[in-house]
């Protein structure tokens, strides 16, 4: 089984909402961009207030690698590792589910979907966005 | 020449293979501690400073070597092994900060699990681990990018890697020596690890220790070596790789800055370098690094690399004792083994690939960039 997050007082709301079927980002109270991975200072204006909102959960490729040669034996390859770019501007790591390996992926639109991994976390998967095709 | 200039009087690797049975990372590293000590002609009592690390003992390792090493005070260096613990070290050296600096690294014994990919691949935090993330994968993503961007022909990539490890198959000393040669296509039909990195593509696994000694111009006069300068350099780095995505809009230009402030303050013109000891953790990274350094134009580094242009026999030869590809890639002491090469090439002493009278070399890892020069007037 891969290895799971283990959150912290940080990042524990982006988890919970991975568990609630929600993808959740902070917001800056100052600037109002959106940033990840968790932090206590909003990495553009430095503002330590900020809110979690939900995220659309739909995006774009940024970029991707089909991994066949995985890390440990956890993982069961080939399988897409992608920098996915959010509506609201931010990027995550992710894997792409559902995708052959020998799609082009880089720039396709994506969307978010959660898979349950155990009773505390969920993971935030990513799949090829139906009938949009290609960013513009 | 500048008042306390810094410069390499010791080099020195140690034996390097996929196995080295019986050590252990603290005795490779004190072997190249000793080896590159002898070759300066100098002994422990003259050490004024280290940046040491042992295995990945990334906190400690320079105070429990200085202090093993029986130095009362000592200038501890924290920059990563290679040019940017060179770097680092000449600007102490040059500040009058310390006067005999030891740097070195070392692994062995550590990578031990066939099944899983070796150690420092394989970072762990909560927001990469559970997306099998590693380090082949985390550099692909760059690559990928600025592949499907310029419609960059794989064949041109794997032709750097077969230049590469065409250069160590012809080194004893390398861990692969003999292995080759190998053409781009041979690079192709290696399985893929990840996409657009096949197996060839990659770094090694390996083990053994590197050190280097460095001093002022002046203490050099009055040892038996070959002084090498450190002419300028950079460093640059651009955040938390394994945390934040490397995309290639951030880390494509890494190391420009730092070429530039290196060229700048070393006096010298892109055209004055003689050989290039690159790190070559992946094939793609070379191309880059001739982009990012200004050798070509953004997307032109394919074509740049092409043909024999990085070759021993080339005009911009490259990685010239085989790089982590097949001479030794060590968790942390191979970007050490890029100056040693660099060094021993500009000394005439290269244990292969020898290139004729070379006076200037650039050693550059990721965002780290130095420029070294040999000494002629002692």
């Amino acid at each position: 089984m891969r290895p799971l997050p283990r959150p912290t007082a940080l990042s524990r709301p982006f988890w919970d909402g991975c568990l609630d079927g929600r993808l959740l980002v902070q917001r800056c109270s100052s600037c109002a961009r959106c940033f990840f991975i968790p932090s206590v200072f909003c990495p553009h204006c430095l503002d330590t207030d900020y809110e979690w909102v939900e995220s659309s959960g739909r995006g774009h490729v940024v970029t991707y690698t089909v991994v066949w040669r995985p890390p440990t034996p956890a993982f069961d390859p080939p399988y897409v590792v992608a920098v996915v770019q959010l509506e609201e501007g931010y990027e995550m790591f992710t894997n792409i589910v559902g995708a052959e390996p020998d799609a082009d992926l880089i720039g396709a639109a994506v969307q978010v979907r959660f898979h349950r991994e155990s009773e505390e976390i969920a993971l935030p998967f990513f799949e090829l966005a139906p009938a949009t095709g290609l960013r513009p | 020449m500048r008042s306390r200039q810094a410069v390499i009087v010791g080099a020195f690797n140690t034996r390097q293979a996929r196995r080295l049975d019986g050590e252990t990372s603290d005795t490779v590293t004190s072997a190249a501690i000793r080896g590159a000590l002898g070759d300066a002609g100098l002994d422990v009592a003259d050490v004024t400073g280290v940046n040491v690390l042992p295995g990945l003992d990334y906190q400690n390792g320079s105070r429990k070597f200085g202090y093993a090493m029986g130095i009362p005070y000592f200038w501890a260096g924290r920059a990563m092994p290679g040019a940017a613990s060179v770097l680092e070290a000449a600007t102490a050296i040059e500040a009058g900060v310390t006067d005999v600096v030891v740097l070195a690294a070392g692994e062995a014994g550590i990578h031990q699990d066939a099944a899983s990919t070796a150690p420092w691949t394989r970072p762990s935090n909560e927001f990469i681990e559970c997306w099998g993330l590693m380090t082949p994968a985390e550099f692909a993503l760059s690559a990928k990018e600025y592949m499907h961007r310029f419609s960059v022909d794989p064949a041109k990539v794997a032709h750097v890697a077969a230049v590469i490890r065409n250069n160590g198959a012809r080194n004893p000393e390398a861990v692969y020596y003999g292995r080759g040669p190998f053409s781009a296509e041979d690079i192709l039909a290696s399985r893929m690890v990840a996409d657009p990195y096949h197996l060839l593509d990659c770094a090694t696994t390996a083990e053994g220790g590197s050190a280097l000694v460095l001093t002022t111009a002046e203490r050099a006069r009055d040892l038996p070596g070959v002084a090498v300068a450190v002419l300028g350099g950079g460093s640059e780095s651009w955040g938390p790789s394994y945390t934040h995505p490397p995309t290639y809009e951030r880390v494509g230009m890494l190391g420009r800055d730092a070429a530039d402030r290196a060229f700048a303050r070393a006096g010298i013109a892109r055209e004055d370098v003689d050989v290039f000891e690159l790190y070559d953790n992946f094939s793609w990274e070379i191309i880059r690094y001739f982009e990012a350094f200004r050798y070509c134009g953004v997307g032109e580094g394919p074509d740049f690399v092409a043909g024999g242009a990085i070759e021993v026999t080339g005009r911009y030869p490259v990685v010239t004792d085989g790089g982590t590809m097949s001479h030794s890639h060590t968790g942390e002491s191979q970007r050490i083994q890029r100056v040693v090469q660099a060094v021993r090439q500009l000394r005439g002493s290269s244990a292969a690939n020898q290139l004729p009278d070379p006076r200037v070399a650039l050693v550059a890892a990721l965002g780290d960039v130095v420029l070294l020069g040999r000494q002629d007037s002692r």
